[in-house]
């Protein structure tokens, strides 16, 4: 006789029955949008790589409707999975100071001013 | 111990997350955003410039390929959580675009 293992079935929404399943999904969906925007920009450097008429083109479709929504919704996705990492950075890599447990809300208030100085060098460095 | 090369997995992983949280937002912003509107340009000059410069392709390679590296890797996961399986075609698609980034972007950035 063979082994015949349970194997619970799984729905394919199952993660649209509950709202907190919804924010995991969505949460660990980022990654798709992070991935796809470096892509975006790997195809940004390539095309700086060919001169200047290939980098304007690329500025034209980055500003172009279509580019824009897309880029749009990488943002939407890529904030929310900062502060959804910031929320568990706590959790993942809890820090002790003189044997004293630093705070959650310090760990994570020490990442919020980090992500606004690094947004603001790049937008310093970008021109603004 | 058993050998494994998980920590290689999750060392660029974690430190791929940190970096997209700290700065992606941000380089969305300007080349979505900011230089759509008009309010800021990013100049040919400029930018191959700043390629050109050992400190800038470094700069530009890693907030490109750190990202990427951790979001193939998370999503090799989720697809997993959305019932695809851990097949092969999750994995060569995961990780297949990461080295394809890795390797475009670090041939374009050496050859400006």
């Amino acid at each position: 006789m063979s082994r015949r293992p349970y194997i619970r079935k799984v729905e394919r929404n199952w993660f649209l029955s509950q709202r907190r399943y919804t924010l995991y999904m969505t949460r660990e969906l980022t990654s798709l949008f992070v991935l796809l925007y470096c892509v975006f920009l790997t195809l940004g450097v390539v095309r700086l790589s060919q001169g200047q008429a290939a980098w304007d083109g690329f500025v034209t479709t980055a500003s172009s409707p279509l580019g824009v929504i897309f880029q749009l919704v990488c943002l939407g996705f890529a904030a929310f999975h900062s502060v959804t990492w910031f929320a568990v950075t706590p959790k993942a890599m809890p820090l002790m100071i003189k044997g004293e447990p630093v705070p959650d809300k310090t760990i994570i208030a020490v990442h919020y001013a980090l992500w606004a100085a690094v947004s603001a060098v790049v937008l310093i460095a970008a021109g603004v | 111990m058993a050998k494994s090369n998980k920590p290689l997995l999750w060392l660029p992983f974690a430190g791929g997350g940190l970096v997209s949280a700290l700065i992606t937002p941000a380089l969305i912003l300007v080349t979505g955003l900011l230089v759509p509107l008009g309010l800021l340009h990013l100049p040919y000059d400029k930018l191959a410039g700043f390629a050109h410069n050992p400190i800038g392709k470094l700069i530009l390679f890693g907030v490109i390929i750190l990202p990427a590296w951790h979001g193939a890797h998370r999503l090799r996961m989720t697809a997993h959580d959305l019932g695809l399986g851990n097949g092969v075609l999750v994995k060569g698609a995961c990780y297949g675009t990461a080295w394809l980034v890795i390797i475009a972007s670090a041939d374009a950035l050496l050859s400006i």
